[in-house]
């Protein structure tokens, strides 16, 4: 048995310690917004956060992360109103939509570690996350107005 | 004194008045009945076919839509617009009672067979260059080939005076030069053949040639370039903004497949002038053409292929080969910076891989150790794991990774058994969990 937290239950699961951590997610616990793409860790929609951090769960053995917290999509905000995901339904970012919980997930990390990106560490940080349809203008554009909403609500907040 | 200049202006104006009234005054032409034409030779009636395709005459003389030849295709003149006429040989609204005489006034004078002038939206200036064998073979096949139809064409959209007829006879006179297509001895035979047809029926000019304000093709700036229905009709001289000049085989290309390679496509108003138009011609004519088209441009030998243009042009078109070279800093964009980010300070967590002890050992097993099995849960920072690549990254994606950290963030010299030892590594089983 294998136990971590994920979205602030505590769950344990039955798996071979080599069972990718997105199987797991996926058919254990039955959380299926986060997605299967390349697996083999390049492309990014398999992105849920670990421990806070961004981490690609397609090549994450279940047992690594014995122990810790684990956000996924479903998680990322009680109300599905996380300032990422407003930003992304105000610009209409997906397309297909495949990615997105990934680049979602990708992006909610990165605000937190860098608040007031540049477009090149949005660059940077996001190259990970590939979109076959081609949103990245959209993407960006929905990350600095993401990080322009908690900027605001801060200070208003402080 | 002033009586005497009043009256001497007034006898010149009227003598002028009175000379141009002859001069405009064209008479009508009896109109022939349908039923009595004779049956052409179908030899004849074949090459009317080519030459009205090559001259284009569908292209206006028939709206979107209508009835081949039936008219009423609005061309916008920049003075108004003219409606095309019916060229079918209809009785009433069409030519049909047109005279082989009457045809061949109005295509190189432009004169209606009742006798009023035409507008010089039909290029009469240019079939007047053609042979009356050549105009008499269109009359031929529109008589024989093409189905009468009754449309009556529309009444054109001239603002006064502009639509008064007789006016045009003094447009005529001024920018018309009604003489027939003279051979010019410094060229060849072909040569002359291609100016004849691209001076008269294929009517090149009417679009490529600038025009002044009053409507008329700038002689001294023949084939010069203009703009046509919002399309810019390129210019057929050196001035042409090629970056390879135009060859005859270029154009030869170009009038029968609709592209030259070094150049383009036949887009637009010139679509349907190569498409249902000028490639009707036997090849020789095309040849002609090509060979006259391809001396207006300026240069008519050599091949293109080699010219530095061409070169530079595929050589800027081809990847950037740095792409493939920074195979390792392209894969740590796409499968470690997700993570192993930081702006200007090193955040607790995020390993700045330039820095971290692994990539500035003497060897890079550590390193390589990591990136294949990653960190789980317990080790290192509790609570966050690390992927491992062993299953996802080959040994030489991993050792471009490697290699990358080690020369482009650590700045140190390349480990020499790298490869060897990312494939030793690799080769190991994963530690048991």
């Amino acid at each position: 048995m294998i136990e971590f937290e994920i979205n602030g239950k505590p769950v344990s699961v039955d798996a071979d310690p080599d069972t990718p951590l997105l199987w797991a997610i996926r058919d254990e616990i039955g959380l299926t917004g986060t997605k299967f793409g390349c697996g083999i860790g390049m492309c990014g929609a398999c992105t849920v956060h670990v421990g806070g951090r961004a981490t690609r769960s397609c090549i994450t053995p279940v047992s690594a992360v014995e122990g810790t917290s684990i956000t996924t999509i479903e998680g990322l905000s009680a109300q599905d109103n996380h300032p990422v995901q407003e930003a992304w339904r105000n610009l209409r970012v997906p397309q297909c939509g495949y990615c997105q919980s990934g680049q979602i997930m990708q992006a909610a990390a990165l605000l937190q570690d860098i608040p007031a990106p540049t477009d090149e560490d949005i660059d940077a940080v996001m190259t990970g996350n590939l979109c076959r349809c081609m949103t990245y203008p959209r993407i960006r554009n929905a990350v600095r107005q993401a990080a322009a909403a908690m900027t605001q609500g801060n200070s208003d907040n402080g | 004194m002033l009586k005497r200049v009043f009256w001497a202006t007034s006898a010149v104006i009227l003598i002028g008045a009175a000379g141009f009234g002859i001069y405009a005054y064209k008479p009508a032409i009896e109109p022939v009945d349908a039923n009595s034409r004779t049956a052409f030779d179908p030899e004849i009636v074949e090459k009317g076919r080519v030459l009205a395709a090559a001259g284009y005459c569908s292209e206006c003389h028939t709206a979107e839509g209508g009835p081949p030849f039936a008219g009423n295709y609005p061309m916008d003149t920049g003075f108004g617009t003219i409606y095309a006429t019916n060229l079918t040989p209809a009785k009433e609204t069409g030519i049909g009672s047109y005279s082989p005489e009457a045809f061949r006034r109005a295509m190189k004078e432009g004169v209606r067979r009742d006798g009023r002038h035409l507008f010089p939206a039909f290029p009469y200036n240019h079939f007047t260059k053609m042979s009356d064998e050549d105009v008499d073979a269109i009359y031929a096949y529109i008589m024989t080939e093409v189905p009468p139809v009754e449309l009556e064409t529309k009444e054109n959209e001239l603002p006064f005076p502009l639509d008064l007829r007789f006016l045009q006879a003094g447009w005529k006179l001024l920018f018309v030069d009604f003489d027939d297509y003279e051979v010019d001895q410094a060229h060849s035979e072909e040569w002359n053949r291609g100016a004849y047809l691209a001076e008269g029926l294929a009517h090149c000019g009417a679009c490529h040639t600038p025009r002044n304000p009053l409507g008329a093709e700038i002689e001294s700036d023949q084939y010069g370039g203009a703009q046509i229905n919002g399309w810019t009709a390129p210019a057929l001289t050196p001035r042409n903004a090629s970056a390879v000049p135009w060859t005859a085989a270029d154009f030869k290309s170009y009038l029968t497949e609709g592209v030259s390679a070094n150049h383009g496509i036949s887009a637009g108003p010139m679509g349907p002038v190569v498409h249902i138009g000028i490639r009707e011609l036997p090849e020789s004519d095309i040849d002609a053409l090509s060979l006259y088209l391809g001396e207006k441009s300026g240069t008519n030998n050599g091949d293109p292929v080699d010219t530095s243009a061409v070169v530079r042009s595929l050589e800027r078109g081809r990847p950037d080969p740095q792409y493939r070279k920074d195979q390792g800093e392209r894969l740590y964009a796409t499968a470690c910076a997700s993570c192993h980010y930081n702006t200007e300070q090193i955040a607790a967590g995020r390993p700045d891989l330039g820095i971290n002890s692994a990539t500035n050992l003497e060897t890079p097993d550590n390193l390589i150790h990591v990136i294949l099995d990653g960190v789980s849960g317990p080790e290192g920072i509790e609570g966050v794991v690390m992927p491992g690549f062993r299953d996802a990254l080959s040994p030489t994606e991993i050792t471009a990774i490697a290699a990358y950290l080690r020369d482009a963030r650590a700045n140190r010299p390349a480990w020499p058994d790298l490869a060897e030892t990312v494939t030793r590594l690799s080769n190991t089983a994963a530690p048991a969990e």
